[in-house]
Formats: C-alpha cells, structure tokens, sequence
C-alpha cells in the first residue's frame, strides 16, 4: 500500500503548492482592504505551502511515472482532501465548527454553491472572494489545472484528466498534447469568464460583486455574496447576463474551442449534446411560464416568464443562483427543475448530473430495444449525433446510471434515518449529488446547509464529491483490486 | 513539429513512441484498428485518430492543414503514396513520407517528386535492414556498423574480449599502437551503463565500445578490442521473406549463402529469382536438417522469418550445433534486451534500425543523418553547420570550446571529401558534416539549438 499512495502523494504534494499560491488572490485583496481575515489566510497560504514542500521532499523518492491507478487515486484523493485544505481559514475566521467549514469548502470546489453561511453581505470581501474562487477552480478542475501548468505530468496527464473530466468518451482530445489540451480548455474558460464579468460590470453591478458572480456563472458554482442571492439586484439585465453565461458553461467547452477556431457558430449545430440542451431548456422555461402563470402565481406573463427563465436555467445548468424562493412554488415546477439538473448538463462542460450526453444515449437505446422486439433481425448501431456509440459506451453508462441512482437512494436513507424530512432529505441529495445547489424544504433557496446536523452535512459533502468525480472515480477507491499490488 | 503517422503497426508504433518523447513534437497516430489505438493513446502523450488512413475526412480529424511531417507506414505501399498524394494536392503538407516496400516502385527513376507521386523521402524498412545486415557480415565482431556521410565515416559497436591488443590498456594508447589509422572512442558501455570515455579510461573485457572511424580504418580499430576474426564465408539464411531474400542476393557473389524456407512456394519462387544460393525446402529448427547442412562449419547463421520466437528458437538451436555466429530478427525490445546476454550474438531490431531514417526529417537544423540505439536511449547524428562565425555558435570554434552537453561526444568531422577525426584543437569550419554521438537522447534539443545557428531563424 505505501509502494501506491506515496508516488500519488508525491504529485500530491505539487498540487497542494500551486493550490497554495491560489490562496494569495484573498491574501492580496484582504491586505488591500486592511480586512480581518487577512491573518487566516497568510496562516491558510503558509501551512498550506509548507506543508506540501514538506511532503515533495518527504516522498521524493517514490517519483515514478503515474500509472493508471495512481491517476485514478490522486484526483480522488486530492478531492477529498483539498476540501480540508481549502476551508481551513473559513473554519479559522468564522465561527463555525470544522464539518461545515469543510462543507462550504467541498460545495465551492465541487460547483454545488449550497452555503452554511448567512449574513453573506456581512462577510469580509476576502472571505468572499476565497469562497467564489474556489467555484472557479473547481468548476474546471483542479487537476486539469495542474495537468495545463505542470509540463512533467505527461503521459500520465492523461490518466487524471480522464478521472476528472465529466462525460463517458473522453479519449478525444482537442490537440495531440493532453498540456497543451488542458491549457485550452482552460483558456477558453478564462476567456468566457472575463466577458461575463465585463457584461456584469456593465449591467449595474459593481467590480466584485461582477467578478465573484462571473466566477459563479461560469462555474456553475452558485456561491452569491448576498443571502438574497440574486434577487438582491432585482435587475433584468443582471439576470439576462447570467442566464447567457449560465447556459455556455453548460455546453462542452471543446465546442466553445471549435467554434472560436472556425469563427463560426456552425459547432454548436454539429453538437448534438448542445442542441438537445438548448431544446429542453426552451421547452421547459416557456412550459413553466405558462403553468406558474396559469396557477395565478405571478399577476402577468411577462413577470412569470422572467423568474420562469433565470430560476429554471439555473437549476437545469446546476448553477443553483435564484431570484425568487422556487421551493413556494407549486410542487410541479421546483420538482421538474430538480429533474432537469439531473440531464441537462453537458459533456465537458463545468456542470453535474449524469450529462445530457448520457441521456440520450440511453434513450436511444431504449429505443433501440423496442425497434428490436418489432425486428428480432434487426441491425442498427447506436447512433448520436451522426456518430456511432460503441456498445462499449453503451454499457460503461448503464453501469454509471445505476451506480449513480444507487448512490442517490442509499445517501437519502442515510438522511431520512438521520431524521430529516422526507423532501429535505431527498432534495439536499438530488441538489448535492448534481453539484446544483440549493434543495427544497428546509434547505431550500430561502434558507441554507446550516440547519442540518452534522451527520447529515457530512453526507451532503459525500454527495457533491460523488456527483463532482460521476461516481466511479470515488468508488473506485472501495474496490479491493485498486489496493492490491 | 506537427506530425502524423498513419499506421499504427510495429514501425508507426515506434515512431509515435520517440516522436512523442520529444517536448517539440505533436503527434498524432491513425489507424483503423481502434484497440491498438486505445492503448497506445495510454501510454503515450498523443493523439489517435480511427479510420481509414487514405481518406481525406480522416485525415482532416487528425489535423492534416497544419501538419509538417506526414508519415505515412501503413503496410500498404499504395494506400501510403495515395496519402501523401492527397496530403499534397488538398492540404500541401510540406513534407510527406511513405514507407514504400516493393522494388517495382522504388527502383522507378522519377516516379516520386514535383508534379509525380507527391513523395518526399521513400523508406524501405526491408532494404534497410538488409543494408544494415549485410554490413555486420562485412565487420565479423561487430554489434552494429552504422555508416554516415555516404559510408565514409561508419560508426562501430563492439564487444572488447580478452586478446584484443587494447583491452586492458588506457584509451590514449590507440594512437600508439596503431599510429596509421585515426579513430575516436564515442561511448563505451560497462555492464549496461555508460562511462564517459577519456583519454585515461581503462577498456575492460566485455565493454561494449562504440567508435568512430573512416572506413578504411574500421578493421583496424576493430583488431585491437578484440582477436580478429576470418571474414564471413558460409552464410546460412533462415526464412526466405523479404529481408532473407535481399539479404541472399546481395550476399550471394561473394559469399557460400544457403537460404532454409519452408514454404514450398515460395522455395521455389526464390530459387528462380536467386542465382547462387542454394534454396533449401525445410523448417529452419529442423535439427536433422542443419546437421544434414553441416550447420558446425558456418560462420554465420541468420533467422529472419517474420516469427520472432521462430528466429529465437532456430538461431539458439543453430548456436548449439555449432554455427560461429548467430543472428536473430526480433521486433519486441524486451526479447532483444533477453536474448543478447545469452546464446544469441546480435538481435537485429527493424524498428530501431528505420527509426533512425525516420528522425533525420524530424531534427531541426541541417541533420543528414540519425541512428537509433541501444533501443533509443542513444542517438548518433550527422550534423550540417551552416552560416559564419558570428551566426554559429560553433563555426570557427575549436572542439574544446564548444559547451556540448553532458554525454554527448563530437567525434569526427567531415570537410569536403576528407574524413577528421576530432581532436580537442580541430576548428569548425562553414559545411562541415560533424557526428555526435548521444549517450542520453534528452540533451537532443540543447544540442539541436546548437548546431542549428541563429541564421536559420531569421
């Protein structure tokens, strides 16, 4: 076992010191605004820095190249652990106990943006920023990160960019150099968050407030800097501008990246993960105008249409931002916008779920399977988008549905015999494992995580890892043959 | 370097795996075989595209607009002229190379070029191991003859044994003893690791010494690693495919050649073909059979079917029975890595031996020439320096003066028509071809920057 875990230790360790110079940005703001958690985050930057020296050199002669496993345990293990890290000058500053702290660390970094916080407005700017910044991070990935800006992961970047990016067929890459890949991935992203927070600045909002939300949209983090969330600004350009960003982040950033390199929008029609998304998010933000208007919710169309579109996105995106307390709505539209942040998603975007993608490829094969009982001869390979899906595929994302659906049933047992009610329990999990954000019931957009006992914040941090990874990467850690030599 | 490599057999394989090796280079693999293509895309930093080699829909998912180097080693001669000849005519691909095996092409004057079959460089593997064979049989002691500057400069690796005059004795003696013939030690090889070869180093028994030398001295370098041996004079080939058959015409004049295949076919067809050798029907580990063809009294015994265990086996076989010196063709490294320590003398690794062809049109700078070895970890190189002495960092430089990376040794010159083999006070002047030796190919870029002048970025 020490012949394994050191080697990924000692990547490890690279990670927690490009990990440590992230925690500057806070630093530089808190010094700038003579703030008081200034002292959290030098201690935070230090350890954290030290630290991961001290265990470079402490492991330095188990460098090897990474294998397969090895790719698989570090990114589990530097998710697990770097929740840890990360809250550590929240746990510091604020008055909340290591559980929660850990909490809102795993939701920043996972893109969930459920808070244990209230009182948001109050906050230090610096603790603000350190919590909308690890949405960014996360919302790319730590790890494709660490495989852009460390040239010496190689060969065995690959191995880790595959355990960390969402969507079934990963083995495409946009240039022959999984560095070089991972530097465009994330400079597209980078490149689309500048505009959205150029766009904010501009539709009224002030520099960090526009900077903390852009991280956010992109994201699909769902952290705010007011309780209120957005419906703090009760600003129609504000919510127009995050709606556009909030569905991009929710397409295959490799599709961003060809469409910029052709100048033309013509890869976004060649996607058929990208139009299935558009047409469900249409379908459903008109569907549920109409029916909030129709149950007398809201006095005109226009009105309903408005909280319809920027609520339902950003659930269906697992943004998890709101303007109104969806969870008064009547129980139809919350529960389909709980049941959209489950597919919607895309493949390589910074989204959760089991990824649209997914989706249709079970339902073509469920499709298939009628034809066939109609044609017993039959022969039709599985098809999206023009290409054809190898029964491989096929069967990786059976398991990964069941799987995931598993992990769903088991973790809201866990919750219900912990005592919570039952649409608590079931929301917090759907909301948690989909990286969406807030649920419904006691959790839900009017309140927070912090009304849930430890156990079950516990949970709820194993949830959003679980969705994060898409499950295997996690689980992969409980099967014997990973530990064996 | 933007390059594709379509076909992922042993040779694309290889290539991909030190192309790729390299920081500069992007690779990108095709093939139609979409396993090989999964694991190859594990354990190696490149891309992989599936598909049809020749079609231009493929060739455009792998990036063919902005490629510089195509290779093109499918084994299929056609398909890999119709791909450089595509790549050519839609995308104007600089520079396009295609393995190409059948003689009826390659013999063909002006058929690749301009305004021809868009070929840039053809390579043969085929020939070229046959090259590559039918020199260690010119060399008997010699592990590997690479030649450079057309042959007349050739690089040497040898087993020093116990009678060799220098065994034993420092290096800087050389001159002593053999004053007429000029040569330079590159590298030597103790127990697998290399040392660095100075003028005090004491070459023990069993170090594997790689030195160069022109090609008239060659033989007499080689006399003092080891006691001479009788030229070559019964050969017998096992496996009468390509590279046997090559092999046998081009060694038939002047050696006994015997040529062992067991398909009666083909027997026959290369008995027609041949003049000389003596075609023999049969299986190449039939003992009766060697026994019957006084396998004791060859000099050299050559397995070179397309099994490598088969060569393995029969070349072990023919050592027991008594031939002098026995060769095998093996593909997989690890094999070659085994056996050579044991009862076989020289494995002979195809993809090693075109690897080095393959890396000349890769290099920046003027390369001529580059050779593979020690399955990769060494590279030996012809260098072109070009400009004047204010845009080389080399020209008008004396050898001692010019910062070569560690490992690395300049170890000849070759001006005009003349062969220098370098001294510490040789100067460097304008169109020299310079051979280095690499003991670690990673210096490849420090030393590629150096000889390629400042001039050639303007």
């Amino acid at each position: 076992m020490k012949d394994i875990l050191l080697p990924v230790a000692h990547v490890f360790a690279l990670v927690m010191m490009v990990f440590a110079a992230t925690m500057l940005a806070p630093l530089v703001l808190a010094v700038w605004g003579l703030d008081p958690a200034l002292s959290s985050f030098v201690i935070s930057a230090f350890a954290t820095f030290f630290l991961g020296a001290l265990l470079w050199l402490g492991t330095r002669r188990f460098k090897r190249e990474l294998k397969t496993r090895d790719g698989l345990m570090l990114v589990a293990l530097t998710w697990v652990a770097l929740p840890a890290v990360a809250g550590f000058p929240l746990w510091n500053y604020l008055p909340i106990n290591f559980t929660d702290a850990y909490f809102e660390a795993a939701s920043g970094l996972t893109t969930t943006g459920g808070t244990v916080l209230s009182g948001l407005e109050f906050l230090p700017r610096s603790i603000n920023l350190w919590r909308h910044l690890l949405s960014w991070l996360g919302g790319m990935g730590i790890i494709v990160l660490a495989v852009a800006i460390l040239p010496m992961l190689g060969v065995g970047g690959m191995q880790i960019y595959r355990a960390e990016m969402p969507g079934p067929m990963k083995d495409r890459k946009l240039t022959p150099r999984i560095g070089q890949t991972a530097k465009l991935l994330w400079a597209v992203y980078a490149g689309l968050t500048a505009a959205c927070i150029a766009c904010l600045r501009f539709a009224g909002m002030d520099w960090f407030d526009a900077v903390c939300h852009g991280f956010s949209a992109l994201a699909l983090g769902g952290f705010s800097t007011y309780d209120a969330s957005i419906g703090h600004f009760n600003s129609l350009p504000i919510e127009m501008v995050l709606t556009f960003f909030s569905v991009l982040a929710a397409l295959n950033f490799a599709t961003h990246y060809l469409a910029w390199s052709e100048r033309g929008p013509m890869a976004y029609f060649r996607d058929a993960e990208a139009k299935a998304i558009l047409g469900v998010l249409v379908v459903s933000c008109i569907g549920v105008a109409v029916f909030l208007y129709m149950k007398g919710n809201y006095p005109d169309f226009s009105t309903s249409l408005r909280h319809s579109i920027f609520n339902v996105v950003s659930i269906a995106t697992d943004s998890g931002l709101h303007t109104q307390d969806y969870s008064r709505w009547p129980i139809f539209a919350p529960m389909w916008m709980m049941f959209l942040s489950c597919i919607v998603c895309s493949s390589g975007s910074t989204g959760g779920g089991i990824k649209m993608i997914r989706t249709l490829v079970l339902a073509k094969q469920a499709h298939r399977e009628l034809n066939q009982l109609v044609h017993p001869s039959m022969v039709r390979p599985l098809k999206v988008g023009g290409s054809i899906i190898a029964n491989k595929v096929v069967f990786a994302v059976l398991a990964f549905v069941f799987l995931y659906f598993m992990s769903i049933v088991t973790l809201i047992f866990l919750q219900l015999a912990s005592g919570l009610d039952f649409m608590t329990a079931f929301s917090a999990i759907i909301a948690c494992i989909n990286n969406a954000g807030p649920g419904l019931g006691l959790v839900g957009p009017g309140s927070n995580y912090g009304v849930l006992n430890n156990f079950q914040t516990w949970v709820c941090s194993a949830a959003m890892l679980l969705g994060r990874l898409e499950v295997f990467t996690i689980l992969v850690l409980f099967t014997p043959t990973l530990w064996r030599k | 370097m933007k390059i594709i490599i379509l076909g992922a057999g042993q040779v694309g394989r290889t290539a991909a795996n030190h192309l790729s090796r390299e920081e500069a280079n992007d690779v990108t693999v095709v093939d139609q075989n979409e396993e090989i293509l999964r694991d190859l895309q594990d354990r190696l930093d490149i891309r992989t595209v599936n598909g049809n080699a020749a079609s231009p829909r493929v060739l455009e998912a792998a990036g063919i607009s902005s490629t510089d180097i195509l290779v093109a080693l499918t084994n299929s001669d056609e398909v890999n002229m119709l791909a450089c000849q595509i790549a050519w005519t839609l995308y104007r691909t600089p520079k396009k190379i295609a393995r190409v095996r059948a003689a009826d092409y390659t013999e063909r004057e002006g058929l690749f070029g301009e305004n021809r079959v868009a070929v840039d460089v053809w390579i043969s593997p085929e020939q070229l191991v046959t090259e590559y064979i039918a020199r260690l049989i010119r060399y008997p002691g010699a592990l590997q003859v690479l030649d450079f500057a057309d042959g007349r400069v050739r690089l040497v690796g040898i087993r020093a044994l116990q009678g060799g005059p220098l065994v034993g004795h420092e290096l800087r003696t050389l001159r002593e003893h053999i004053p007429s013939a000029d040569a330079r030690v590159a590298a030597i090889y103790r127990a697998g690791k290399s040392i660095k070869p100075e003028g005090t180093t004491v070459i023990e028994d069993g170090d594997e010494v790689f030195f160069l030398a022109a090609r008239e001295n060659i033989r007499a370098v080689m006399k003092e690693m080891r006691r001479e041996e009788a030229p070559a004079r019964r050969v017998v080939i096992a496996g009468g495919g390509n590279i046997g058959f090559r092999l046998a015409s081009e060694l038939e004049d002047k050696n006994q050649v015997k040529l062992i295949e067991r398909d009666s076919k083909r027997a026959r067809r290369v008995s027609e073909l041949l003049r000389r050798t003596t075609v023999l029907l049969g299986d190449a580990a039939d003992e009766e059979l060697l026994l019957e063809e006084n396998i004791d009294s060859v000099d050299i015994f050559a397995a070179l079917t397309n099994s490598e265990e088969a060569n393995i086996l029969s070349a072990m076989l023919a050592k027991r029975l008594g031939a002098h010196k026995v060769m095998a063709l093996i593909n997989k490294p690890s094999y070659a890595e085994l056996i050579e320590s044991g009862s076989i003398d020289v494995a002979i690794s195809p993809q090693t031996v075109t690897i080095g062809s393959l890396l000349a049109h890769v290099r920046r700078g003027d390369v001529v020439r580059v050779h593979s070895l020690r399955r990769g970890a060494a590279e030996a190189l012809e260098v072109v320096v070009h400009g004047d002495a204010d845009s080389s960092k080399v020209i008008g430089r004396r050898i001692e003066d010019i910062s070569l990376p560690e490992g690395t040794t300049l170890g000849a010159v070759v001006r005009g028509e003349d062969v220098i083999i370098a001294h510490h006070d040789t100067t460097v002047q304008p169109d020299d071809h310079l051979i280095l030796f690499l003991t670690d190919r990673r210096h490849i870029e420090t030393v590629e920057k150096l000889f390629q002048g400042s001039a050639s970025f303007l």
